[in-house]
């Protein structure tokens, strides 16, 4: 064709379009529909507060500056979810980015409401055997804005179940690590469901429900040692052997597609875990600073092993060894936080850190896909920290606790072993039966056309990067 | 007509870009690429696991110009992308047929 000839073919007028947003009929009728809810909503909600003014006059036993701490607390325990989302994210492939997130911010969502729903009740409600608690407490029924003598005695009720809420949330998006880039989400949320009510539930009435065998016997387990990471670690330890591992692990490289998104998410991680560990003092006083110096000098502490250790086998440190550590560090202390010395806070953060990066490597000669290293780190580092407590607790740090092994007693020791077997144990197997009976009745994992693809296209029609 | 076909080390390719600009030349195209050569890969090390990486990212220009240009081109082309170490890149260069310019449907010389 000539130049003339091609001048003369007209232009796609559709390009020159500027993308003018029309909003058609439908969508307004929806929008305004949607307001009105939210004003009847909003409407209802404040007729209530009215009537319900009479009930919540203050109880005089409540404590402002320790309401205000726990209630911080909570918050920053809140954010470690999506902290943990972001750590996670940062190191799966760029097709599972978002599934993966997906997986840890929905169990805010479940938790929250399986928790208020009976999960509260059962693991904290009146005690049944010293196994489980009852449901008398379903719904929040007898939990209330004053004080409980047994768990908040200084705090409302309902302040103390939503800080423990923040926990149950936590806790099993841990153990999404694990399984990261395999699971089905319609088989995720089921499993979700049954691992809060049958593994965290009983495991969190035995450490510190009124009643619960574990406490009874003396076991300690100050911010979760014990219920979240060694509940989460032998949990991990146990879906990742049911669920095999991932199409083309060890044949194909998987490495992290953003180490910035794991940065970001550890340092979450870190501000969170003082609320974790501080806020599990429930009170604003020496106790709660206390156990935010040993948290913070374990990280640290957990910082420089982990580093140290990556020198001398391979002569350089890396990012997410350094990342890694922190968390190792801060794992290990969760169980002691409120028991032990800083100076015993550095030794747990250091040993951690060191134990923690050899832990990692157990996958590889034991030949399982603990994807993100949730064994290695939360189950090793919870393990060594509510074991630790039995040698370095000190009732001069405080007298709710005991003497460990240190200051001269073997007891404690003893019972931190029992309570440590005892929770691997019934996490490990409930969560393996909980997947073997989950798996009779839905497929567990995607397929393997599916895990091509990833995550994200083919559980959730989205896509992370438009690159 | 010619195209050169530039694989260089990412960061020089702004310096090429200022340079060609300084002597007319309008237009070029760049992509982010990957390869390898001479200068072979590097480990990368992630908790337990090390993976080689094999392929290095380089940027890859091409130009489109008429033929007494091309020798200018490459004289920038080797002045800036040439440290001296391996890994510095190639340059090719391919006779092109014809070229259109879209928006005027003009031909040739008059396209680029």
């Amino acid at each position: 064709m000539s130049t003339e000839e091609l001048a003369q073919i007209p232009s796609n007028t559709t390009l020159q379009r500027d993308g003018d947003v029309q909003i058609s009929k439908k969508a307004r009728m929806w929008i305004a529909a949607v307001l009105l809810i939210l004003a009847v909503a909003a409407g209802s909600i404040i007729s209530v507060r009215e009537t319900l003014g009479e009930f919540t006059e203050q109880s005089p036993l409540i404590n402002s500056a320790d309401t205000g701490f726990v209630f911080i607390s909570a918050c920053l325990v809140m954010l470690m979810t999506p902290g943990l989302a972001l750590f996670y994210g940062g190191m799966v492939r760029k097709k599972n980015v978002l599934g993966t997130m997906m997986q840890s911010f929905v169990a805010l969502g479940i938790a929250s409401f399986i928790w208020v729903a009976y999960g509260y009740s059962l693991a904290f409600g009146p005690d049944v055997n010293h196994l489980i608690g009852n449901l008398d407490w379903a719904m929040l029924q007898n939990v209330t804005l004053s004080p409980n003598p047994s768990y908040s005695r200084t705090i409302p009720h309902q302040l103390f179940m939503i800080f423990q809420m923040m926990f149950a949330c936590l806790t099993p998006a841990l153990i999404t690590g694990a399984f990261a880039g395999r699971f089905k989400f319609k088989a995720y949320i089921m499993f979700l469901i049954l691992w809060l009510t049958f593994v965290y539930c009983p495991l969190a009435h035995w450490v510190w429900g009124d009643g619960g065998w574990i406490k009874n016997l003396g076991g300690l387990d100050f911010a979760g040692g014990l219920v979240v990471h060694i509940g989460s670690g032998a949990a991990a330890l146990a879906s990742c052997l049911v669920l095999g591992k991932r199409t083309g692990y060890k044949k194909e490289a998987m490495p992290p597609h953003n180490l910035t998104l794991t940065f970001i998410g550890a340092c979450l991680l870190w501000f969170g875990w003082f609320g974790f560990n501080a806020g599990s003092a429930l009170s604003a006083g020496s106790l709660a600073i206390s156990a935010f110096v040993t948290t913070q000098v374990a990280a640290g502490m957990g910082i420089i092993a982990w580093c140290l250790t990556e020198w001398a086998n391979r002569g350089k440190s890396t990012v997410l060894g350094a990342l890694s550590g922190a968390i190792a560090g801060l794992v290990a202390v969760t169980p002691a936080a409120g028991f032990v010395t800083p100076t015993a806070a550095m030794v747990i953060g250091f040993l951690a850190g060191s134990i923690c990066y050899f832990a990692v490597s157990l996958k590889s000669k034991f030949d399982y896909d603990d994807s993100l290293d949730v064994v290695g780190i939360h189950g090793v580092g919870g393990i060594l920290g509510s074991l630790l407590v039995g040698v370095f607790a000190t009732v001069l740090i405080n007298p709710d606790g005991a003497n460990g092994l240190i200051h001269g007693s073997w007891h404690l020791l003893w019972v931190q072993i029992i309570s440590t077997a005892a929770s691997i144990v019934f996490s490990f197997c409930g969560t393996w039966l909980i997947l073997k009976i989950l798996g009779r009745c839905t497929e567990l994992r995607i397929t393997e056309k599916q895990e091509m693809k990833g995550l994200d296209i083919t559980q959730h029609s989205e896509n992370c990067y438009r690159l | 007509m010619k195209k050169i076909e530039a694989i260089v080390r990412p960061y020089v390719v702004e310096i090429i870009k200022n340079k060609l600009d300084s002597i007319g030349i309008g237009g070029m195209t760049v992509s982010n690429v990957e390869g390898f050569g001479n200068q072979g890969g590097h480990t990368e090390v992630y908790r337990d696991s090390e993976m080689c990486v094999s392929f290095v990212p380089k940027s890859k220009i091409e130009i489109v110009l008429n033929d007494e240009k091309v020798d200018d081109v490459v004289k920038i082309i080797l002045e800036n992308a040439r440290s001296g170490q391996i890994g510095d890149g190639k340059i090719f260069i391919i006779p092109i047929e014809n070229a259109i310019k879209i928006r005027t449907g003009e031909t040739g010389k008059d396209a680029i």
